[in-house]
């Protein structure tokens, strides 16, 4: 069966206990071209996904290009025939990346020879007309841009079976064109590639040579295209789709639009001569314009040309450079909270909350608008029925479909009845059979609540509804009338042919005229075969590099924060305890009584205050802590001790901290001591043992028991257990919320790869953190460096190695960033300063605190350092210490690995 | 009263997004548990559980008697070594006080010519060095004494009263500290990301266009995060603290929660202040670490501020966590009337409200 792109039998897929595909089986030939079709949530993306290996498959056989997905080997070798691209705007692009930088990356990834690979940028950036922006940060193109980009990243290599998830959505007609123009030359140079897309445009679809209809996770139908449309007489795909989808359900009435019937209503929304620029580059270029009351206003345009600017102006999340723009007559005032109550706004990308459910969301909005409970009740009821979500109430939105999720942002938009809506490309990747509900519910806004509705779209119908429209490109306004009047005033047949014509026209203007596309071959690719890959090593490491490089803040936090850290660890942290503040309670007053309490006051560890004068006020006192040591004489005192009886002295200390108190202690009974010896020596008692021996206590590798000298590289084992773990954390993480974890399961590139890419920027940047460390303890803290300083390098070097692993190793697990960075800080600051040996040595700990202490790194590494800096060790004397860095590095990298999966789940 | 509700609603909705990030729930319930239950039980604080070694090349009654009588807790018992294997394990780390008894001690202490008697300290353990030096030549001293059954006419009974915590038990100190520590990290960190995580994912862009004030998104996520983390700082003082940690709290738990909650106040908000200076997660998290670690490491929990140079202390001064831990002490072990200690809760309240005040004002430029 090799002339078999995929062949899919009975193949089942569900989440949870929702089926999304059931009972699945379809074959399609190679070099063929196949649309997926069928309303949001049907499972088209969930069918892409498991073709193209990304998700896993749970149930039934499939083969993909004459092997099973299921064997890993095969699946493998897939990586480089398959090309993927996920629904979402740009969800798989790296947004500080340039756009020929993100191109640049996914070459790498495959093993593109730079000579290949230039001039196959060139070409199809001049093709999906993004030439101009090359240079400019993928994360600041517009909706439909990063499409473009997308499918330009996933045509970088010249894959065997090309895999679109609704490539098309968001991108206006124009571009739409070069792009299936770009496709249908790639298929004619390569007749072996097959392509499957899924499009929510019937009318794409319809260009296909297969057809497989979706709907609710099963089937319709499947086979040529041309037999599909042949069931219904006007031989449209739409009309065969609603034929076998009505089978089960009930066909609305076809769309009716009713004129507006007031045409002299007041002006709701003017802008009048509005521009932005962010530096040189102008966003919207003085444009002009008013909507009525009850109007309908389409915002159509190329992708990029300010649309969605404009309407974050009208918004007031931006405020404009120049002009005015009103609202009800009254300029647009960022904090007026009254104009908001009064706007619906629904943005391009989905800003809801992803964890919230559906009703959630619609529940959280109808509270921030003070919606009365009954109200919101009805409302939200209403709403999700007519917006088909009643089977999703309950679904968290980040785990709805595309076209699910612009449909509650829809519902949101108008839950508290607002009488201007503002909707950037509200039905972009919706379904057409949702697409004419929710235009039901603006026509009906619109025509008998008066509401005015000013909308952005690319879809040409649509446009068509509107009363008016305006055509934008690049930044400016190049015309605005009702859409039948542009048509005429172009002489075109058609709205999108009047669009297009418009468009070609400004673009020639601006010297970019179309140039047919052709790609050319691969001569080469290095190392996309092998398992292991040096070059995508550096893919991975070189991206990453660019974004930490392009993330000044990010460098100089890591750096100066160490730093900081050091200097106030280093002067902060002292196990000294000095000035003890202290009371006396003197009850007897006599030569004696003062002769201890002069002992005291002489001693520079006591600090003496204002004296007690009752017992309760002696615990006060304590209790209040501004006294951490009272001694108390009672009455009597010196006439017991003349009369040969032993008198009692009492010293009240504050055990609140046991460190303190038992420093407190220690000190109070030599104290003492000192001053019974005087008593002894002057009435001639036996002798004190203290005379019989000689003890010489010698304070080894630290001679005047400075507290930096051992605190300072204690602390360095702190700073770079915390800091390469906090770099390393996000990484992996981050990929995951943003989404482009998508090019790691469906590119060759390996685990391994992957994790040792993303280590090697931050080794360096942890070394050179390291080197600025040390310089200060030897610079400025005048620690010496008594032992050998390639041990210290080999120690810190290791250590850097296994913590940024740590690093990697909780991002590997972590699904959301904050727990990320939540377990940084528990894993790895919080151990290293408990018991890593930092304040209590490791010898003394007990319990699983022993326990702990040796199986986090931080405790080995500061043997290393404390012993390089004060006990003159060499490498030969930590050899053992060294082994134990290595093996935490060899177990963390190995559970990354382990953890991370080459396909979602 | 709109506001307030708006304050409560957004706050409830942390609570869903907190409660489906399985991972980070595990990771609170580590916190507030074994990380409370770990440093208290197996942690020591100053000289105790030392580890120490004898190099005994006297071999006579008297060098075993010094070597009984140091012992638990003070001590381990001490390990008996060979002169040549002693630099080696003190190079290691392996003991911290190594006492050598040299040839003919006994005999040259009997015909009274003052023998020596040496302790090797390695005083990089800065904790135990110097007060665990003075405490074997104390135990030496009266061993010897003891032995020598010459009993020292004691002219003055020294009695010494530790108040608080008798025994100077590590844990009780330890397993309060610690439970400061973890409120103080969470409060910043699960605030400021959270705030972090709605302007990455453009949820904060939408809730500009809400009518909203900035006030209220700020106070949602703080009284909401300040919530979650009462609670389990509530369960870990009952399941932890007293039961397994069986750490007999004398003050009123009650007022340690008050105390808590109005520190959480200043923490949320140090976390949104924080959150306003950075432009992404990652660049939290690299903030984050400088402010926090600091905070906790010189509030006086791990080493006394007393003796931190004088600009330090008064900085220390700014810090909510210096006054919680000395607050969290006193209301708890040292069961201080809440009159003595009002100018620390006036003075975390002052902090957070500042903050507050601070986050407020750099919250509407981080919007834009």
């Amino acid at each position: 069966m090799n002339n078999s792109a995929f062949i899919a039998g009975k193949v089942f897929h569900c989440y949870g206990n929702q089926a999304a595909l059931e009972d699945f089986s379809f074959s399609l030939p190679t070099g063929t071209s196949c649309g997926i079709i069928g309303p949001d949530g049907a499972g088209k993306s969930s069918l892409l996904g498991l073709i193209s290996g990304v998700k896993k498959i749970q149930d039934g056989e499939l083969q993909v290009l004459g092997g099973s997905i299921a064997d890993g080997s095969h699946r493998e070798s897939l990586y480089e025939r398959i090309a993927f691209m996920p629904q979402g705007l740009g969800h798989n692009l790296y947004p500080e990346l340039t756009v020929k930088e993100n191109i640049e990356y996914f070459a790498l990834l495959y093993g593109l020879s730079k000579n290949d690979y230039e001039q196959r940028i060139s070409s199809l950036l001049a093709a999906t007309d993004l030439s101009r922006f090359y240079d400019r940060a993928a994360g600041q193109l517009s909706g439909g841009m990063k499409q473009k980009l997308g499918l330009c990243c996933a045509l970088i290599h010249d894959p065997d079976l090309l895999i679109l998830d609704e490539p098309t959505t968001g991108v206006d007609p124009l571009s739409r064109r070069h792009f299936w123009k770009l496709i249908d030359n790639v298929r004619l140079a390569r007749p072996s590639l097959t392509l499957v897309v899924a499009t929510a445009y019937m009318e794409e679809a319809s260009q296909f040579d297969y057809c497989v209809l979706l709907d609710d996770g099963k089937k319709l139908s499947s086979g040529l295209t041309k037999d599909i449309q042949s069931i219904t007489p006007s031989g449209k795909l739409d009309d065969a789709f609603t034929k076998l989808q009505s089978r089960n359900r009930q066909v609305p009435p076809p769309l009716e639009v009713k004129l507006l019937s007031n045409t002299n209503g007041e002006i709701v929304i003017e802008a009048i001569d509005l521009s932005l620029r962010f530096g040189e580059f102008t966003a919207v270029d003085n444009v002009s314009f008013s909507i009525k009351r009850g109007e309908i206003f389409g915002f159509l345009g190329s992708n990029g040309c300010g649309k969605t600017t404009t309407m974050k102006i009208l918004t007031g999340l931006l405020p404009a450079s120049s002009g005015t723009a009103t609202l009800f007559g009254r300029p647009i005032e960022a904090n007026n909270l009254d104009s908001r109550k009064k706007i619906g706004f629904m943005s391009q990308s989905f800003s809801l909350y992803g964890e919230l459910t559906v009703i959630q969301n619609l529940e959280l909005h109808s509270k921030i608008f003070n919606l009365s409970l009954s109200d919101s009740a009805d409302r939200i009821r209403s709403l999700v029925s007519r917006f088909g979500l009643e089977v999703y109430s309950h679904t968290p939105a980040n785990d709805l479909p595309l076209g699910l999720r612009q449909r509650l942002s829809l519902a949101v938009s108008v839950i508290h009845s607002p009488d201007v809506l503002i909707l950037d490309e509200p039905t972009s990747g919706v379904d057409p059979a949702a697409r004419d509900d929710f235009w039901r519910l603006i026509l009906e806004l619109s025509r008998d609540q008066g509401v005015t509705i000013f909308l952005s779209t690319h879809f040409m119908n649509e446009a068509e509804r509107c009363d008016r429209i305006s055509l934008m490109h690049a930044g400016k306004v190049l015309a605005c009338d009702s859409p039948d009047r542009i048509t005429q005033k172009m002489g075109c047949e058609t709205l999108e042919e009047a669009f297009v014509h418009c468009l070609e026209e400004a673009r020639s203007e601006n010297g970019n005229p179309d140039k047919p596309v052709i790609l050319s071959d691969i001569t080469q690719t290095t190392g996309s075969k092998s398992k292991f890959s040096l070059k995508r090593i550096l893919a991975v490491s070189g991206r990453e590099r660019k974004e930490l490089q392009r993330d000044p803040i990010r460098l100089s936090f890591s750096l100066f924060g160490a730093i900081f850290m050091l200097i106030v660890f280093g002067y902060g942290i002292s196990l000294d305890v000095d000035n003890v503040p202290f009371a006396v309670f003197d009850q007897d007053n006599s030569i004696e009584s003062r002769a201890i309490i002069e002992a005291f006051r002489n001693s520079t560890y006591f600090d003496e205050k204002q004296s007690i004068s009752s017992a309760k006020l002696l615990n006060q006192r304590l209790q209040s802590s501004e006294i951490n040591l009272a001694i108390e004489i009672p009455a009597g005192f010196s006439k017991k001790l003349h009369k040969g009886e032993i008198p009692e002295l009492a010293v009240w200390i504050d055990g609140g901290d046991p460190f303190s108190a038992e420093v407190i202690k220690g000190y109070a009974l030599a104290v003492h001591f000192h001053v019974l010896s005087r008593f002894v020596r002057e009435s001639s008692s036996p002798t004190l043992p203290s005379d019989s021996i000689n003890i010489i206590t010698r304070f080894i590798y630290n001679q005047d028991v400075r507290s930096v000298n051992a605190i300072a590289p204690g602390v360095i084992a702190l700073i770079l257990a915390m800091i390469p773990a906090m770099l390393t954390a996000l990484g992996i993480v981050r990929e995951k919320e943003f989404g482009t974890i998508h090019n790691f399961y469906s590119t060759p590139l390996t685990a391994c790869e992957f994790l040792i890419g993303k280590q090697i920027p931050y080794i360096f940047l942890s070394a050179l953190n390291a080197i600025a460390l040390m310089t200060i303890i030897i610079m400025i803290f005048g620690v010496p460096l008594k032992g050998d300083i390639v041990a210290l390098t080999l120690g810190t070097l290791l250590y850097i190695l296994t913590c940024t692993s740590l690093g990697l190793l909780i991002s590997s697990f972590t699904r959301t960033q904050i727990a990320a960075i939540l377990g940084t800080i528990v894993l790895t600051a919080m151990p290293a300063i408990q018991f890593s040996g930092l304040i209590s040595p490791r010898s003394s700990l007990t319990d699983s605190a022993e326990f702990f202490a040796y199986v986090i790194p931080a405790g080995y590494y500061l043997d290393i350092s404390v012993g390089v800096f004060t006990k003159a060790l060499m490498v030969s004397d930590l050899w053992d210490k060294y082994l134990a860095l290595i093996i935490f590095f060899i177990v963390f990298t190995s559970a990354s690995v382990l953890l991370l999966k080459k396909h979602e789940i | 009263m709109k506001e307030a509700l708006h304050i409560f609603y957004l706050g409830i909705k942390e609570f869903t997004c907190l409660r489906r990030d399985y991972i980070l729930v595990c990771f609170l319930l580590y916190t507030f548990s074994l990380d409370i239950y770990m440093p208290a039980a197996g942690s020591v604080i100053g000289v105790q559980h030392a580890s120490i070694a004898i190099i005994d090349e006297d071999k006579t009654l008297t060098s075993r008697f010094i070597a009984d009588s140091i012992h638990e807790p003070i001590f381990q018992n001490p390990v008996n070594i060979k002169m040549s294997d002693s630099i080696r394990l003190q190079d290691s780390g392996a003991y911290t006080f190594v006492i050598h008894i040299p040839r003919n001690f006994e005999s040259d202490l009997i015909a009274g010519k003052k023998p020596e008697l040496l302790i090797n300290v390695d005083a990089t353990a800065m904790s135990q060095a110097f007060i665990g030096a003075a405490y074997i030549q104390e135990i030496i001293l009266e061993s010897i004494d003891r032995q020598q059954h010459s009993s020292m006419a004691q002219p003055v009974n020294i009695v010494t009263r530790t108040l608080f915590n008798e025994n100077l038990q590590a844990s009780w100190f330890l397993a309060i500290t610690q439970i400061a520590y973890n409120i103080t990290i969470m409060g910043i960190l699960l605030t400021g990301t959270a705030l972090l995580r709605e302007r990455e994912h453009g949820t904060i862009d939408h809730l500009l266009v809400l009518p909203l004030k900035p006030r209220e998104i700020i106070l949602s996520k703080v009284w909401s995060n300040t919530a979650v983390i009462i609670v389990f700082t509530w369960l870990s003082i009952e399941i932890i603290v007293k039961g397994f940690l069986g750490i007999p709290l004398p003050g009123s738990i009650g007022y340690f929660l008050l105390a808590a909650v109005i520190y959480l106040f200043a923490c949320t908000t140090i976390g949104i202040l924080l959150a306003t200076f950075s432009r992404s997660t990652p660049q939290f998290g690299l903030l984050a670490i400088p402010v926090v670690i600091p905070m906790l490491l010189l509030s006086g929990g791990t080493t006394p501020i007393e003796n931190m140079p004088a600009w330090l202390q008064v900085a220390l001064q700014f810090s909510p966590t210096t006054h919680f831990i000395e607050l969290s002490i006193s209301i708890l072990l040292r069961d201080t009337d809440i009159s003595l200690v009002m100018d620390r809760f006036l003075a975390i309240s002052a902090i957070g409200i500042c903050v507050f005040i601070a986050a407020s004002y750099r919250f509407r430029r981080f919007l834009v």
